[in-house]
């Protein structure tokens, strides 16, 4: 049987289906993993509740272990709720890398004024302007850099 | 106390599905892009948000969330008449949806704090994704709401015909004075004093006027079952395929 830790990397494999340069470990959606004897526990939660991609992300992952020949017990909790903040460092930077703004600190989104601007992914540009805090996926905000006269996405703080 | 429980529960996650799927009726139609997009996403996560309130009543020994929701009659729901209403113009569909979201935001903020754990688990991470909701609303009242002499109008009468519908939101149910004993949810008296304060201070910022709630008969009976002749035919159309075969592998 894998450690604990074995298993937290082997899931850097699982991508996210929309965003696939992001890992499900960068997202921030494993939040737990418990190996015993005969099983490894992994405890997953939505980015958002109507995520549709959640009932795919959980097969991926159990087809993974089962592949590795181990069996898995994949459960979706919220117990320890999904926040933008749970993105790594290397995820955002994948983020970036993708095309996509990632989210600053919800820790200053205290009030929405925050979503007005955002860094644009492709110039770095800031006279940015949100057109909608929704988008193509849930988690996703439409905007558009004045500087390069392109329109972007951000990953949505939450 | 269960009992209880399961009211609350029921009731949340009939608004959420209903509104949902009016919500989601927009999808193709939206006066523009955005506001398309914007209706189809809050159509998505109402109905994500219903089903993860299925699935705690599951838990509490109802049936599956999709039997739950595709099989019951008009008189089984316990949604608020407020959200069955047809989508009509956009103005209606604005004014309903800040009037609805601006009490769903508050009751889960609320709820946060409730004794029953797997309830207030989700209410935190709701509580996030409502934000964008109020946000949407806010930001479109105000603006159309001093916009031109005709968003003013629209939005004035808009606001005139839903307020005794919105007012049927903070219906209580038979047993909710257990849920506030027991620390669980606060009560619908506690979240209308609430809503109305934030409702107000965004109307306020707009050239429409909040009509005099004392003169307003409030429209009740969704919670109890009773519903205006909208919501069968609603149900009638998003069960449509489910029930072709409901045994079917999705």
């Amino acid at each position: 049987m894998l450690t604990t830790q074995q298993i937290w990397k082997l899931l850097e494999e699982v991508k996210d289906p929309e965003i696939p340069v992001l890992s499900l470990v960068d997202l921030g959606v494993i939040t737990h993993v418990k190996v015993t004897d005969d099983h490894a526990l992994v405890e997953m939660t939505p980015t958002f509740v109507g995520c549709p991609a959640m009932d795919y992300m959980k097969l991926e992952v159990e087809n993974l272990l089962k592949e590795k020949g181990i069996s898995p017990v994949v459960t979706i909790s919220f117990k320890t709720p999904w926040s933008s903040d749970l993105i790594s460092e290397k995820g955002k930077t994948a983020l970036k890398k993708y095309g996509l703004a990632p989210p600053p600190s919800s820790k200053v989104f205290t009030d929405l004024e925050i979503l007005e601007t955002a860094i644009c992914p492709r110039c770095d540009g800031e006279n940015t302007e949100m057109k909608s805090p929704f988008g193509p996926t849930l988690c996703r905000a439409l905007y558009y850099c004045h500087d390069c006269k392109e329109a972007f996405e951000q990953f949505k703080p939450l | 106390m269960t009992l209880a429980l399961k009211e609350l529960l029921y009731k949340m996650a009939d608004d959420q599905l209903i509104l949902g799927h009016r919500n989601s009726e927009w999808t193709g139609m939206g006066p523009l892009l955005e506001e398309d997009i914007a209706f189809s996403s809050m159509a998505q996560d109402k109905i994500g948000q219903s089903l993860a309130l299925y699935t705690i009543l599951q838990a509490l020994g109802e049936q599956d969330p999709d039997t739950v929701a595709f099989t019951r009659n008009a008189n089984q729901f316990h949604n608020c008449q407020l959200v069955e209403l047809p989508n009509q113009e956009y103005d209606f569909s604005l004014i309903r949806h800040f009037l609805f979201d601006t009490a769903e935001a508050l009751r889960f903020e609320m709820l946060t704090n409730s004794s029953y754990e797997p309830l207030a688990q989700l209410a935190k991470k709701i509580r996030g994704e409502l934000r964008y909701h109020t946000l949407h609303a806010n930001t479109w009242i105000k603006q159309l709401g001093s916009a031109t002499p005709e968003s003013t109008e629209r939005l004035q009468k808009s606001l005139d015909y839903a307020m005794p519908f919105a007012l049927g939101i903070f219906e209580p149910s038979p047993n909710e004075q257990e849920l506030i004993t027991t620390g669980i949810f606060e009560g619908e008296v506690a979240l209308q004093k609430k809503w109305l304060a934030k409702v107000e201070s965004v109307i306020s910022q707009t050239k429409l006027t909040l009509p005099d709630l004392k003169s307003i008969k409030p429209e009740l009976g969704g919670r109890k079952g009773i519903h205006t002749d909208h919501l069968q035919p609603l149900l009638d159309e998003m069960s449509e395929v489910f029930k072709i075969d409901p045994t079917a592998e999705w």
